[in-house]
Protein backbone atom coordinates (compact mmCIF):
# COMPACT_ATOMS: atom_id res chain seq x y z
CA UNK A 1 0.00 0.00 0.00
CA UNK A 2 1.35 3.42 -0.83
CA UNK A 3 1.35 6.32 1.54
CA UNK A 4 3.11 9.48 2.58
CA UNK A 5 5.01 10.60 5.64
CA UNK A 6 5.25 14.37 6.15
CA UNK A 7 8.16 15.49 8.32
CA UNK A 8 7.54 18.81 10.02
CA UNK A 9 10.10 20.87 11.89
CA UNK A 10 8.76 23.62 14.16
CA UNK A 11 9.96 26.16 16.70
CA UNK A 12 9.02 23.78 19.49
CA UNK A 13 9.57 20.27 18.25
CA UNK A 14 9.13 17.87 15.33
CA UNK A 15 5.95 16.24 14.10
CA UNK A 16 5.44 13.25 11.81
CA UNK A 17 2.20 13.17 9.83
CA UNK A 18 1.24 10.00 7.98
CA UNK A 19 -1.54 8.99 5.62
CA UNK A 20 -2.27 6.42 2.98
CA UNK A 21 -2.23 7.26 -0.70
CA UNK A 22 -5.61 8.95 -0.56
CA UNK A 23 -4.10 11.57 1.76
CA UNK A 24 -7.39 12.29 3.52
CA UNK A 25 -7.01 10.71 6.96
CA UNK A 26 -3.91 11.67 8.88
CA UNK A 27 -2.16 10.38 11.96
CA UNK A 28 -0.12 12.93 13.88
CA UNK A 29 2.91 11.93 15.95
CA UNK A 30 4.70 14.43 18.16
CA UNK A 31 6.00 16.63 19.43
CA UNK A 32 9.35 14.93 19.23
CA UNK A 33 12.09 16.91 21.05
CA UNK A 34 9.46 19.18 22.57
CA UNK A 35 10.61 22.72 23.20
CA UNK A 36 13.62 22.55 20.87
CA UNK A 37 13.80 24.27 17.50
CA UNK A 38 13.75 21.68 14.74
CA UNK A 39 15.13 23.34 11.64
CA UNK A 40 14.82 20.36 9.33
CA UNK A 41 13.81 16.70 9.24
CA UNK A 42 14.77 14.67 6.19
CA UNK A 43 14.43 11.03 5.14
CA UNK A 44 16.85 8.91 3.17
CA UNK A 45 15.78 7.93 -0.35
CA UNK A 46 17.85 4.77 0.09
CA UNK A 47 16.07 3.75 3.31
CA UNK A 48 12.85 5.64 4.06
CA UNK A 49 12.95 4.58 7.69
CA UNK A 50 16.23 6.45 8.16
CA UNK A 51 15.46 10.01 9.24
CA UNK A 52 17.68 12.87 10.36
CA UNK A 53 16.50 15.80 12.46
CA UNK A 54 18.32 19.04 13.19
CA UNK A 55 17.55 19.78 16.85
CA UNK A 56 18.93 23.13 17.90
CA UNK A 57 18.83 25.58 20.77
CA UNK A 58 20.30 28.97 21.50
CA UNK A 59 21.07 27.64 24.98
CA UNK A 60 22.36 24.14 24.39
CA UNK A 61 23.59 24.06 20.79
CA UNK A 62 23.17 21.57 17.99
CA UNK A 63 22.03 17.97 18.25
CA UNK A 64 21.59 15.67 15.27
CA UNK A 65 18.92 13.08 15.95
CA UNK A 66 18.62 9.92 13.88
CA UNK A 67 15.75 7.49 13.55
CA UNK A 68 16.04 4.05 12.01
CA UNK A 69 12.35 3.23 12.27
CA UNK A 70 10.56 6.04 10.48
CA UNK A 71 10.41 8.37 13.46
CA UNK A 72 9.08 6.01 16.13
CA UNK A 73 12.32 6.23 18.10
CA UNK A 74 15.31 8.55 17.86
CA UNK A 75 18.92 8.53 18.98
CA UNK A 76 21.16 11.59 19.27
CA UNK A 77 24.34 11.18 17.27
CA UNK A 78 27.75 12.19 18.60
CA UNK A 79 29.07 13.97 15.51
CA UNK A 80 30.08 17.63 15.81
CA UNK A 81 30.62 20.37 13.25
CA UNK A 82 34.12 21.85 13.15
CA UNK A 83 35.39 23.96 10.29
CA UNK A 84 38.47 22.63 8.52
CA UNK A 85 41.71 24.54 8.77
CA UNK A 86 42.13 28.18 9.57
CA UNK A 87 38.81 29.94 9.95
CA UNK A 88 38.91 33.26 8.20
CA UNK A 89 36.43 36.10 8.41
CA UNK A 90 33.24 36.92 6.55
CA UNK A 91 31.43 40.25 6.72
CA UNK A 92 29.21 40.97 9.67
CA UNK A 93 26.03 43.05 9.33
CA UNK A 94 27.97 46.26 9.93
CA UNK A 95 30.60 45.43 7.33
CA UNK A 96 33.29 44.45 9.80
CA UNK A 97 35.12 41.14 9.46
CA UNK A 98 33.90 38.35 11.74
CA UNK A 99 35.27 34.81 12.06
CA UNK A 100 33.09 31.96 10.86
CA UNK A 101 31.26 30.40 13.81
CA UNK A 102 29.00 27.34 13.69
CA UNK A 103 25.47 27.93 14.94
CA UNK A 104 23.12 25.26 13.59
CA UNK A 105 22.21 22.89 10.78
CA UNK A 106 19.62 24.39 8.44
CA UNK A 107 19.26 21.57 5.94
CA UNK A 108 20.06 17.88 5.49
CA UNK A 109 20.39 16.37 2.04
CA UNK A 110 20.56 12.57 2.28
CA UNK A 111 22.20 10.92 -0.72
CA UNK A 112 20.15 8.69 -3.02
CA UNK A 113 22.09 5.45 -2.53
CA UNK A 114 23.45 5.35 1.00
CA UNK A 115 21.42 6.11 4.14
CA UNK A 116 24.62 6.79 6.07
CA UNK A 117 25.86 9.48 3.69
CA UNK A 118 24.22 12.85 4.17
CA UNK A 119 25.18 16.43 3.39
CA UNK A 120 24.40 19.21 5.84
CA UNK A 121 24.13 22.93 5.16
CA UNK A 122 24.96 24.99 8.21
CA UNK A 123 25.13 28.50 9.63
CA UNK A 124 27.70 30.14 9.36
CA UNK A 125 27.59 28.99 5.77
CA UNK A 126 29.46 25.77 5.11
CA UNK A 127 28.86 22.31 3.72
CA UNK A 128 29.44 19.19 5.80
CA UNK A 129 29.08 15.49 5.06
CA UNK A 130 28.74 12.36 7.14
CA UNK A 131 29.41 8.89 5.77
CA UNK A 132 28.60 7.08 8.99
CA UNK A 133 25.06 8.15 9.75
CA UNK A 134 25.94 11.18 11.85
CA UNK A 135 28.59 9.61 14.07
CA UNK A 136 31.04 12.11 12.59
CA UNK A 137 30.87 15.05 10.19
CA UNK A 138 33.58 16.46 7.92
CA UNK A 139 33.51 19.82 6.22
CA UNK A 140 33.96 20.15 2.47
CA UNK A 141 35.93 23.35 3.00
CA UNK A 142 36.39 24.54 -0.59
CA UNK A 143 33.03 26.29 -0.58
CA UNK A 144 33.63 28.30 2.60
CA UNK A 145 37.17 28.99 1.47
CA UNK A 146 36.07 30.35 -1.92
CA UNK A 147 37.93 33.56 -2.75
CA UNK A 148 34.67 35.51 -2.35
CA UNK A 149 34.04 34.14 1.16
CA UNK A 150 35.37 37.22 2.97
CA UNK A 151 32.70 39.26 1.13
CA UNK A 152 29.76 37.09 2.17
CA UNK A 153 27.38 38.61 4.70
CA UNK A 154 24.41 37.18 6.59
CA UNK A 155 20.81 37.76 5.68
CA UNK A 156 18.44 38.71 8.47
CA UNK A 157 18.05 35.06 9.43
CA UNK A 158 21.76 34.39 9.59
CA UNK A 159 24.41 33.37 7.08
CA UNK A 160 22.96 29.99 6.28
CA UNK A 161 23.61 27.36 3.65
CA UNK A 162 19.99 26.35 3.12
CA UNK A 163 19.81 24.57 -0.24
CA UNK A 164 21.79 21.53 -1.39
CA UNK A 165 21.02 19.85 -4.71
CA UNK A 166 22.82 16.68 -5.77
CA UNK A 167 22.54 16.48 -9.55
CA UNK A 168 20.90 13.16 -10.42
CA UNK A 169 22.48 12.82 -13.86
CA UNK A 170 25.90 14.46 -13.82
CA UNK A 171 28.22 12.72 -11.38
CA UNK A 172 29.93 15.11 -9.02
CA UNK A 173 27.72 18.10 -9.78
CA UNK A 174 26.24 19.82 -6.75
CA UNK A 175 24.51 23.11 -6.10
CA UNK A 176 24.53 25.02 -2.83
CA UNK A 177 22.72 28.26 -2.01
CA UNK A 178 23.62 30.67 0.76
CA UNK A 179 21.85 33.67 2.21
CA UNK A 180 23.11 36.18 1.40
CA UNK A 181 25.89 35.09 -0.92
CA UNK A 182 24.04 33.39 -3.77
CA UNK A 183 24.22 30.07 -5.59
CA UNK A 184 27.39 28.05 -6.13
CA UNK A 185 28.07 25.01 -8.28
CA UNK A 186 30.63 22.26 -8.01
CA UNK A 187 31.36 19.84 -10.84
CA UNK A 188 33.88 17.82 -8.87
CA UNK A 189 31.92 16.59 -5.85
CA UNK A 190 32.67 19.64 -3.76
CA UNK A 191 36.41 19.90 -4.34
CA UNK A 192 35.94 23.32 -5.98
CA UNK A 193 33.08 25.76 -6.43
CA UNK A 194 32.16 28.79 -8.48
CA UNK A 195 29.38 31.34 -8.11
CA UNK A 196 26.54 30.97 -10.62
CA UNK A 197 24.65 34.21 -10.11
CA UNK A 198 24.80 35.78 -13.58
CA UNK A 199 21.48 37.34 -14.40
CA UNK A 200 20.40 37.96 -10.82
CA UNK A 201 19.57 41.58 -10.04
CA UNK A 202 19.35 42.49 -6.38
CA UNK A 203 18.31 45.98 -5.44
CA UNK A 204 19.60 45.58 -1.91
CA UNK A 205 23.27 45.51 -2.86
CA UNK A 206 25.39 48.30 -4.34
CA UNK A 207 26.27 46.42 -7.54
CA UNK A 208 22.97 44.80 -8.43
CA UNK A 209 24.69 42.26 -10.70
CA UNK A 210 27.58 41.42 -8.40
CA UNK A 211 29.24 38.03 -8.54
CA UNK A 212 28.08 37.30 -4.97
CA UNK A 213 25.90 38.96 -2.37
CA UNK A 214 22.47 37.87 -3.61
CA UNK A 215 19.87 36.79 -1.08
CA UNK A 216 18.74 33.54 -2.65
CA UNK A 217 15.91 32.05 -0.63
CA UNK A 218 15.49 28.63 -2.21
CA UNK A 219 16.37 26.69 -5.36
CA UNK A 220 14.71 23.59 -6.81
CA UNK A 221 15.45 21.22 -9.66
CA UNK A 222 13.39 18.56 -11.40
CA UNK A 223 15.31 15.27 -11.69
CA UNK A 224 14.22 14.72 -15.30
CA UNK A 225 15.53 18.13 -16.36
CA UNK A 226 18.51 18.78 -14.12
CA UNK A 227 19.82 21.62 -16.26
CA UNK A 228 16.70 23.61 -15.31
CA UNK A 229 16.78 25.36 -11.95
CA UNK A 230 14.03 27.42 -10.36
CA UNK A 231 14.81 30.03 -7.72
CA UNK A 232 12.84 32.11 -5.30
CA UNK A 233 15.10 35.06 -4.55
CA UNK A 234 14.51 37.70 -1.90
CA UNK A 235 12.66 39.55 -4.63
CA UNK A 236 12.17 37.87 -8.04
CA UNK A 237 11.36 34.35 -9.15
CA UNK A 238 14.13 33.17 -11.48
CA UNK A 239 14.89 30.33 -13.85
CA UNK A 240 18.05 28.90 -15.35
CA UNK A 241 18.08 26.58 -18.36
CA UNK A 242 21.82 25.99 -18.30
CA UNK A 243 22.54 24.65 -14.81
CA UNK A 244 22.96 28.10 -13.39
CA UNK A 245 25.24 29.65 -16.00
CA UNK A 246 22.61 32.35 -16.48
CA UNK A 247 19.29 33.29 -14.94
CA UNK A 248 16.16 34.99 -16.26
CA UNK A 249 13.26 36.37 -14.33
CA UNK A 250 9.96 34.48 -14.56
CA UNK A 251 7.92 36.46 -12.02
CA UNK A 252 5.43 37.39 -14.74
CA UNK A 253 1.97 38.17 -13.37
CA UNK A 254 2.64 37.28 -9.73
CA UNK A 255 1.06 39.84 -7.38
CA UNK A 256 4.40 40.09 -5.57
CA UNK A 257 7.58 38.25 -6.38
CA UNK A 258 8.92 38.26 -2.84
CA UNK A 259 8.74 34.91 -1.10
CA UNK A 260 10.66 32.04 0.39
CA UNK A 261 9.78 28.55 -0.92
CA UNK A 262 9.58 27.23 -4.47
CA UNK A 263 8.62 23.72 -5.56
CA UNK A 264 8.39 21.72 -8.78
CA UNK A 265 5.68 19.19 -9.64
CA UNK A 266 7.00 15.64 -9.30
CA UNK A 267 6.03 14.58 -12.83
CA UNK A 268 5.79 17.84 -14.76
CA UNK A 269 9.12 19.69 -14.90
CA UNK A 270 7.47 22.87 -16.19
CA UNK A 271 4.90 23.06 -13.38
CA UNK A 272 6.22 25.28 -10.62
CA UNK A 273 4.76 26.53 -7.32
CA UNK A 274 5.55 29.60 -5.26
CA UNK A 275 3.90 31.23 -2.29
CA UNK A 276 4.15 35.01 -2.63
CA UNK A 277 4.72 37.11 0.47
CA UNK A 278 3.84 40.79 0.66
CA UNK A 279 7.34 42.25 0.85
CA UNK A 280 10.69 42.15 2.58
CA UNK A 281 9.34 44.56 5.17
CA UNK A 282 6.10 42.66 5.73
CA UNK A 283 6.64 38.90 5.88
CA UNK A 284 3.00 37.82 5.59
CA UNK A 285 0.83 36.79 2.68
CA UNK A 286 -0.84 39.60 0.72
CA UNK A 287 -4.24 41.03 1.56
CA UNK A 288 -4.97 38.44 4.23
CA UNK A 289 -5.21 35.70 1.58
CA UNK A 290 -3.18 32.49 1.62
CA UNK A 291 -2.54 31.72 -2.03
CA UNK A 292 -0.21 29.28 -3.72
CA UNK A 293 0.63 30.29 -7.27
CA UNK A 294 1.19 27.68 -9.97
CA UNK A 295 2.75 28.05 -13.38
CA UNK A 296 2.26 25.23 -15.86
CA UNK A 297 4.62 26.83 -18.34
CA UNK A 298 7.84 27.08 -16.38
CA UNK A 299 7.10 30.59 -15.17
CA UNK A 300 5.81 33.94 -16.44
CA UNK A 301 2.13 32.93 -16.31
CA UNK A 302 0.84 32.11 -12.84
CA UNK A 303 -2.57 31.13 -11.48
CA UNK A 304 -3.66 31.48 -7.86
CA UNK A 305 -4.65 28.29 -6.07
CA UNK A 306 -7.08 29.16 -3.28
CA UNK A 307 -9.63 26.39 -2.86
CA UNK A 308 -9.53 25.29 0.79
CA UNK A 309 -7.08 28.00 1.83
CA UNK A 310 -8.14 30.98 3.98
CA UNK A 311 -8.98 34.00 1.84
CA UNK A 312 -9.49 36.53 4.59
CA UNK A 313 -7.81 37.51 7.85
CA UNK A 314 -4.76 35.34 7.22
CA UNK A 315 -1.37 36.85 8.01
CA UNK A 316 1.21 34.08 8.05
CA UNK A 317 4.51 33.40 6.34
CA UNK A 318 5.80 30.22 4.73
CA UNK A 319 9.55 29.71 5.15
CA UNK A 320 12.05 28.56 2.55
CA UNK A 321 12.17 24.86 3.45
CA UNK A 322 8.49 24.57 4.33
CA UNK A 323 7.02 23.40 1.01
CA UNK A 324 7.40 19.93 -0.50
CA UNK A 325 5.91 17.61 -3.11
CA UNK A 326 5.28 13.88 -3.01
CA UNK A 327 5.73 11.58 -6.00
CA UNK A 328 2.44 9.72 -6.01
CA UNK A 329 0.74 9.44 -9.40
CA UNK A 330 -1.42 12.46 -8.56
CA UNK A 331 1.27 14.74 -7.22
CA UNK A 332 0.65 16.00 -3.68
CA UNK A 333 1.84 19.31 -2.25
CA UNK A 334 2.40 20.29 1.35
CA UNK A 335 3.37 23.48 3.11
CA UNK A 336 3.54 24.72 6.68
CA UNK A 337 3.03 28.23 7.98
CA UNK A 338 4.43 30.37 10.75
CA UNK A 339 0.93 30.17 12.21
CA UNK A 340 1.33 26.43 12.74
CA UNK A 341 -0.91 25.11 9.98
CA UNK A 342 0.22 22.34 7.64
CA UNK A 343 -1.83 22.22 4.46
CA UNK A 344 -1.96 19.37 1.97
CA UNK A 345 -3.21 19.07 -1.58
CA UNK A 346 -3.72 15.63 -3.12
CA UNK A 347 -4.49 17.06 -6.56
CA UNK A 348 -1.42 19.06 -7.55
CA UNK A 349 -2.64 22.19 -5.82
CA UNK A 350 -6.20 22.43 -7.14
CA UNK A 351 -7.65 22.03 -3.65
CA UNK A 352 -6.25 22.13 -0.15
CA UNK A 353 -7.12 21.08 3.36
CA UNK A 354 -5.28 21.41 6.64
CA UNK A 355 -3.66 18.33 8.14
CA UNK A 356 -3.12 20.19 11.43
CA UNK A 357 -3.96 23.76 12.35
CA UNK A 358 -2.30 24.59 15.63
CA UNK A 359 1.31 23.46 15.67
CA UNK A 360 4.12 25.79 16.73
CA UNK A 361 5.50 27.96 13.93
CA UNK A 362 6.58 25.67 11.10
CA UNK A 363 10.22 25.90 10.00
CA UNK A 364 10.37 23.06 7.49
CA UNK A 365 8.25 20.50 5.69
CA UNK A 366 9.49 17.45 3.84
CA UNK A 367 7.51 14.53 2.50
CA UNK A 368 8.41 10.93 1.87
CA UNK A 369 6.45 8.82 -0.60
CA UNK A 370 6.21 5.32 0.84
CA UNK A 371 5.56 2.15 -1.08
CA UNK B 1 28.23 11.77 45.89
CA UNK B 2 27.83 15.00 43.93
CA UNK B 3 24.27 15.98 43.06
CA UNK B 4 23.58 17.80 39.78
CA UNK B 5 20.27 19.26 38.65
CA UNK B 6 19.90 19.67 34.90
CA UNK B 7 17.59 22.06 33.06
CA UNK B 8 14.44 20.47 31.64
CA UNK B 9 15.66 20.32 28.02
CA UNK B 10 18.82 18.48 28.99
CA UNK B 11 16.90 16.10 31.26
CA UNK B 12 14.76 15.20 28.26
CA UNK B 13 17.77 14.83 25.99
CA UNK B 14 19.58 12.58 28.45
CA UNK B 15 16.42 10.73 29.55
CA UNK B 16 17.07 11.76 33.16
CA UNK B 17 14.42 12.05 35.84
CA UNK B 18 15.29 13.99 38.97
CA UNK B 19 18.86 14.65 39.99
CA UNK B 20 22.03 13.15 38.55
CA UNK B 21 24.43 11.65 41.05
CA UNK B 22 28.11 11.69 40.22
CA UNK B 23 31.24 10.22 41.71
CA UNK B 24 34.06 12.75 41.46
CA UNK B 25 37.57 11.71 42.39
CA UNK B 26 39.89 14.46 43.54
CA UNK B 27 39.04 18.15 43.92
CA UNK B 28 35.40 19.03 43.32
CA UNK B 29 35.43 21.88 40.81
CA UNK B 30 33.21 23.01 37.95
CA UNK B 31 35.54 21.24 35.56
CA UNK B 32 35.71 17.95 37.44
CA UNK B 33 31.95 17.88 37.97
CA UNK B 34 31.24 18.60 34.30
CA UNK B 35 33.87 16.08 33.18
CA UNK B 36 32.16 13.45 35.33
CA UNK B 37 28.74 14.49 34.06
CA UNK B 38 29.81 14.16 30.43
CA UNK B 39 31.50 10.82 31.13
CA UNK B 40 28.31 9.48 32.68
CA UNK B 41 25.98 11.04 30.10
CA UNK B 42 27.92 11.48 26.83
CA UNK B 43 24.88 12.96 25.10
CA UNK B 44 25.57 16.10 27.16
CA UNK B 45 29.00 16.63 25.60
CA UNK B 46 28.82 20.03 23.95
CA UNK B 47 25.47 20.95 25.50
CA UNK B 48 26.76 22.76 28.63
CA UNK B 49 30.27 23.58 27.45
CA UNK B 50 31.44 24.22 23.92
CA UNK B 51 32.81 21.07 22.26
CA UNK B 52 36.19 22.47 21.38
CA UNK B 53 36.88 25.38 23.73
CA UNK B 54 35.29 23.83 26.83
CA UNK B 55 33.93 27.29 27.63
CA UNK B 56 30.53 27.54 29.30
CA UNK B 57 27.83 28.22 26.73
CA UNK B 58 26.70 31.82 26.84
CA UNK B 59 23.14 31.14 28.00
CA UNK B 60 24.04 28.52 30.60
CA UNK B 61 24.55 29.36 34.27
CA UNK B 62 25.91 27.44 37.27
CA UNK B 63 24.26 27.97 40.65
CA UNK B 64 24.89 26.42 44.06
CA UNK B 65 24.12 27.40 47.64
CA UNK B 66 22.10 30.42 46.44
CA UNK B 67 25.16 31.78 44.61
CA UNK B 68 25.81 32.33 40.91
CA UNK B 69 29.11 30.55 40.27
CA UNK B 70 29.01 31.00 36.50
CA UNK B 71 31.92 33.37 36.36
CA UNK B 72 34.13 31.56 38.86
CA UNK B 73 37.29 29.95 37.46
CA UNK B 74 36.51 26.37 36.38
CA UNK B 75 39.24 24.88 38.54
CA UNK B 76 38.29 26.67 41.77
CA UNK B 77 36.81 24.41 44.45
CA UNK B 78 33.03 24.32 44.58
CA UNK B 79 31.39 24.99 47.99
CA UNK B 80 31.90 22.29 50.61
CA UNK B 81 28.13 21.71 50.68
CA UNK B 82 28.27 20.67 47.01
CA UNK B 83 31.32 18.50 47.55
CA UNK B 84 29.60 16.74 50.44
CA UNK B 85 26.33 16.28 48.57
CA UNK B 86 24.29 18.38 51.00
CA UNK B 87 23.55 20.91 48.25
CA UNK B 88 23.10 20.29 44.51
CA UNK B 89 25.06 21.91 41.69
CA UNK B 90 22.49 23.49 39.38
CA UNK B 91 23.00 23.86 35.64
CA UNK B 92 20.50 26.45 34.50
CA UNK B 93 19.34 27.74 31.15
CA UNK B 94 19.28 31.50 31.50
CA UNK B 95 15.86 33.09 31.43
CA UNK B 96 14.47 34.36 28.14
CA UNK B 97 11.03 34.86 26.74
CA UNK B 98 9.24 32.76 24.15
Amino acid sequence: MTGVRVLVGTRKGAFVLTADGARRDWQVSGPHFAGWEIYHVAGSPADPNRLYASQTSGWFGQVVQRSDDGGLTWEPQPGTFSYEGEVGPHQWYDGTPRPWAFTRVWHFEPTPDDPDTVYAGVEDAALFRTTDGGVSWQELPALRQHRTGPDWAPGAGGMCLHTIILDPKQTGRMFAAISAAGVFRSDDAGASWRPINRGLHSEGIPDQQAEVGHCVHHVEQHPDRPEVLYMQKHWDVMRSDDAGESWTEISGNLPTDFGFPIAVHAHQPETVYVLPITSDSNHVVMDGKLRVYRSRSGGHEWEPLTRGLPQQNCYVNVLRDAMAVDSLEECGLYFGTTGGQVYASADAGDSWSPIVRDLPAVLSVEVQTLS
Amino acid sequence: MIRVILPAHLKDLAHVHGEVELQVDGPVTQRSVLDALEAQLPVLIGRVRDHSTQQRRGFVRYYACQEDLSHEPPDDPLPAEVASGREPFLIVGSMAGG
